[in-house]
């Protein structure tokens, strides 16, 4: 029985989405990843005095994307000042969307058909990044701290979502579910490991039905297991307070991953006043009503369709881990093309969310042909199950070929019943013992006489044919 | 003859005819910055070198036969707070010691494209923050007639350099009067653009919502032929008006036959001295006598103009400032960890005056006082702007003192910082409203010292805004000694 059985969580997250654009959100630096430490900086994004932002169309597009993808209302928007010192911060201020966003009131739908809202998609500007030198990578014991500002000025769009989560799994889902729709629409390249997309977790626990309890932000949480084991830790530290009549602090909590729990930071009382206003660098944001039609009427088919379009092919559920896979991966076209070409659905899901998935990245070069045809072989009994991931197996690694003569050049063929009868029947009779314990039940023995009709096939027998081959053999004549 | 005495537009003249050198020019005005300079100080820096190279490079272009631009060879004065690449740009603040600007301003690039020569940097009050140049962190600058006495400010530097004859053109920026004050105390023309006529990229932001960037010279021909060259859009200031600049100088010689001329109440009568008005009042019958019907017109919400201005100004400043950190560049003082090398940078960088407009700043934006300060100051903002418009349906343009005294005493206002800011009354209004003004010299107060007078016009009306200029500096009295 777990702590927090009888206890609700709530859940609400904002997840940071580094937008993919040629170039950062007020400047033609390029925006790139990883380049030699401030190298890509210009007067703008290193806040020199008397530099001006312009603003990115490109970003501007990316978010109008976010937003028409997440079924948001997308509205004429204005750009505040942050105010805050650090030093990676340029100017000390961050130019950010605060109460006019360009995108709001939207949802998404998770792949169980659950909805969660979506309050704003906002536009802002990316800080550099701070590295503390001297110690074990943290500020105390550092020595000295370096900044790189390559970063500082990449465009984000911040996308906060309602309080609608009710689980760890939920929140998992919500974040692989955005995550999959930013990659869709070309507005992220979806790495969590290297912090191009980031999420904040809001957590708080009450009793079902209750008003809803103090909450905390928990930051820091860079990969989709660490969201989950953070927010199991928070609710279960949430409920241990209650439980032991003490009162949970609204405050902002790290994410220790190696140790496994959340830390301190800053508490309601000691946050920053950000003195927000209006940033007078930059005129109102007003796209008009044709690129909005524009950016909504260009959108690609977005992961909820494409699970319904391959679930229906593959006559599998939306919602099922195969479907889910083969969005995710980005597999989904090989299954339909397939089954558009008369292949089985159900074995090309199997295929491509096993076998293929296991190799993605040679799955996304794989001839949709070839796979088709190797489909089709295996559903019409020309190949078993294990020869057709042989086969497969020898395609991923070439990028296409014919299976059929794949097939031939390994000697895979259907064996003929007489032959595997025969086969059986030799390995029985050599082995006596052993056939005695397989018809007194023994459960060990199926496997062994399997095994050895495989090797004595060379594998192209049917696992499967074989052991209904035995089964036959114990039935009274 | 030296050549310091002519206006811009004849050396231009002169220089593109071949009649005499860019580089004889430039001689000539730094022999004119070197006997005056070491009283003056109107500049932080002399561009001795740099200003004789790029003079030879219009005698260059000239000997090519090529066109060297209708400024060639004219030298210009620069404010301190516009970045030049390669040259220190410093606010007059120790803040900045040590930094040079990587890039230029749009405005110094234009210039060089026009074939004007950047002379001088010149001083400011720190971050141009102040009526009277006091502020500079590199001393005072004192008023070529009478050096007792102060230049205005915050463009002290460029309207004494060009009324010491260093350049017969300069540039200052204009937040609540910093270009039209000091051109009024200093006996110069001085005009304010519309916000957005002049990009500001370069411009070192005091309050960006605000700032403008505007010419100083002796005559409204050589104002006028400067904004022409300096204004029109610039794609990486994104609040530059997307168009062309207007062709103000062809309008200069129409006079002001039929023009409708409005004498603000608000700014004539409590506060300003009797000397000033009298000016004023001459320089409205002139224009009644050049044929304008002159009348009177009620600006209500003027009255109000300073103290919103002492909000949104230190606001926007407050945030503008918070980059001078000692983490980048400019100075740094050292401290146990990042808060107090902030804390002492700050302390040791800024001077009294640009701490007490941060602070002030900082506190009108502060949750919880927000909306009774900023929020305020802003809807007071658009009251201005509301009763400006209400005024410019009756009038073409409006006529006021640019200030209400002529120039001070070194130290008659530094301990009452409330009555340094009132220096600025008659101006606050144009910049709070977005709108363009400019103040020609009208003869002498009782101490013989230079009176200006503003004429103000709505948003993009500098053409007949330079109209009435140009009849004013007509019908003026001698100039000031």
């Amino acid at each position: 029985m777990s702590k927090l059985d009888g206890w609700e969580l709530v859940i609400g997250l904002e997840v940071h989405c580094e937008l993919r654009t040629a170039t950062k959100l007020f400047c033609g630096c390029p925006n790139m990843f990883g380049d030699e430490p401030n190298t890509n900086v210009c007067p703008v994004c290193l806040g020199l005095p008397g530099s001006l932002p312009v603003i990115n169309r490109q970003a501007v597009e990316f978010a109008m994307r976010i937003g028409a993808a997440l079924n948001c209302s997308i509205e004429p928007s204005t750009f505040h000042r942050k105010n805050y010192f650090y030093p990676d911060m340029p100017k000390d201020y961050q130019v950010s969307q605060y109460d006019e966003p360009i995108n709001v009131g939207g949802y998404l739908e998770l792949p169980d058909g659950f909805r969660v809202g979506i309050e704003r998609a906002h536009m802002e500007e990316d800080t550099g990044k701070t590295m503390h030198a001297g110690g074990d990578g943290r500020i105390h014991g550092s020595s000295h701290s370096l900044v790189d500002y390559n970063r500082s000025g990449v465009p984000l769009v911040e996308i906060v979502s309602a309080p609608d989560m009710r689980s760890s799994a939920q929140a998992r889902a919500y974040v692989a579910e955005l995550r999959a729709i930013l990659v869709a629409i070309g507005a992220s390249d979806g790495r969590m490991e290297e912090g191009s997309l980031r999420a904040d977790a809001n957590v708080s626990v009450r009793r079902p039905g209750e008003p809803l309890g103090t909450r905390c932000e928990i930051k820091n949480v860079n990969s989709l297991r660490s969201l989950g084991r953070s927010i199991e830790y928070e609710a279960a530290r949430q409920v241990d307070l209650i439980t032991a009549g003490e009162k949970v602090q609204q405050q902002t909590r790290h994410w220790d991953d190696a140790n496994g729990r959340t830390i301190t930071g800053r508490t309601k009382e000691e946050a920053e006043d950000y003195r927000y206003f209006l940033e007078p660098d930059l005129v109102p944001l007003a796209p008009d009503a044709a690129w909005i039609t524009t950016v909504r009427g260009s959108l690609p088919a977005l992961p909820a369709e494409r699970r319904g379009r391959v679930a229906a092919a593959a006559g599998a559920e939306p919602a099922s881990q195969a479907v889910v896979t083969v969005v995710d991966l980005e597999l989904d076209d090989l299954v339909c093309a397939a089954v558009a070409a008369g292949a089985d659905g159900r074995i090309a899901l199997a295929r491509a969310s096993n076998e293929v998935a296991a190799n993605v990245d040679a799955g996304r070069r794989l001839d949709a042909g070839a796979f088709a045809s190797l489909v089709k072989l295996e559903a019409g009994g020309g190949l078993t199950a294990t020869q057709a991931k042989t086969v497969l197996g020898e395609l991923l690694e070439t990028g296409g070929g014919d299976p059929a003569a794949i097939a031939a050049a390994r000697g895979f063929e259907a064996m003929d019943s007489n032959a595997l009868d025969a086969t059986i029947d030799e390995i029985i009779a050599a082995h006596s013992d052993e056939w005695a314990r397989y018809r007194e039940g023994d459960p060990k023995m199926a496997g062994f006489f399997v095994g050895l009709v495989m090797k004595a096939t060379q594998g192209k027998a049917d696992g499967k044919a074989v052991n209904a081959a035995l089964q036959d053999r114990l039935k009274p004549a | 003859m030296s050549l310091a005495a002519n206006t811009a537009l004849a050396i231009a003249a002169a220089v593109r005819s071949g009649a005499t050198t860019a580089r004889q020019v430039i001689e000539d005005h730094l022999a004119v910055v070197a006997t005056r300079e070491s009283e003056l100080h109107a500049c932080n820096l002399v561009m001795t070198d740099q200003a004789l190279a790029a003079a030879d490079a219009v005698d260059a272009a000239v000997a090519r036969g090529e066109d060297p631009g209708p400024l060639a060879g004219v030298p210009v004065a620069l404010k301190d707070n516009m970045c030049t690449r390669g040259v220190p740009t410093t606010c007059s603040s120790k803040i900045l010691e040590g930094w040079t600007p990587p890039y230029d301003a749009t405005v110094v690039e234009r210039l060089r494209a026009a074939g004007a020569v950047a002379i001088a940097k010149t001083n400011l009050d720190e971050f141009a923050m102040g009526s009277s140049t006091e502020n500079s962190a590199f001393g005072p600058t004192r008023n070529p007639h009478d050096p007792s006495r102060v230049p205005g400010g915050s463009s002290g530097g460029s309207a004494a350099a060009v009324a010491a004859g260093y350049a017969p053109l300069a540039l200052g920026s204009d937040t609540g009067g910093s270009i039209r004050q000091p051109a009024a105390l200093c006996g110069v023309v001085g005009m304010k653009p519309t916000y957005g006529a002049v990009s500001r990229y370069g411009l070192i932001a005091f309050a960006s919502s605000l700032d403008q960037i505007g010419p100083f010279s002796n005559t409204v021909a050589d104002a006028a032929a400067l904004y022409e060259v300096i204004g029109g859009h610039d794609p990486r200031d994104t609040t530059s008006i997307d168009q062309p600049v207007a062709a103000v100088s062809a309008e200069l010689g129409r006079g002001v036959e039929g023009l409708r001329v409005g004498v603000v109440q608000e700014l004539s009568g409590e506060g300003i001295a009797d000397d000033v008005a009298a000016r004023v009042r001459e320089a409205t019958d002139a224009l009644t006598a050049a044929g304008a019907k002159v009348g009177e017109v009620s600006v209500p919400a003027c009255t109000f103009g300073l103290s919103a201005y002492y909000l949104i100004a230190p606001a926007e400043a407050s945030s503008n400032l918070a980059r001078y950190d000692g983490v980048r560049y400019g100075l740094r003082v050292d401290g146990e960890d990042i808060t107090q090398m902030y804390t002492r940078t700050r302390t040791a960088g800024f001077g009294a005056e640009v701490k007490r407009r941060i602070m002030l700043g900082t506190y009108a934006l502060s949750a919880g006082y927000y909306d009774a300060y900023y929020g305020k100051a802003l809807k007071v903002r658009t009251l201005i702007t509301r009763d400006f418009d209400a005024a410019y349906e009756q009038f073409d343009v409006l006529v006021s003192p640019t200030a209400p005294t002529t120039a001070f005493a070194f130290g008659a206002k530094t301990e009452n910082p409330l009555a340094m800011y009132l220096s600025d009354v008659c101006t606050i209004p144009s910049n709070l409203a977005g709108h363009p003004a400019i103040s020609v010299p009208f003869g002498t107060g009782d101490d013989g010292l230079p009176v200006g007078v503003q004429v103000l016009a709505p948003a993009l009306g500098e053409a007949v805004m330079f109209r009435v200029a140009a009849a004013l500096e007509a019908a003026a009295p001698g100039k000031a000694s």
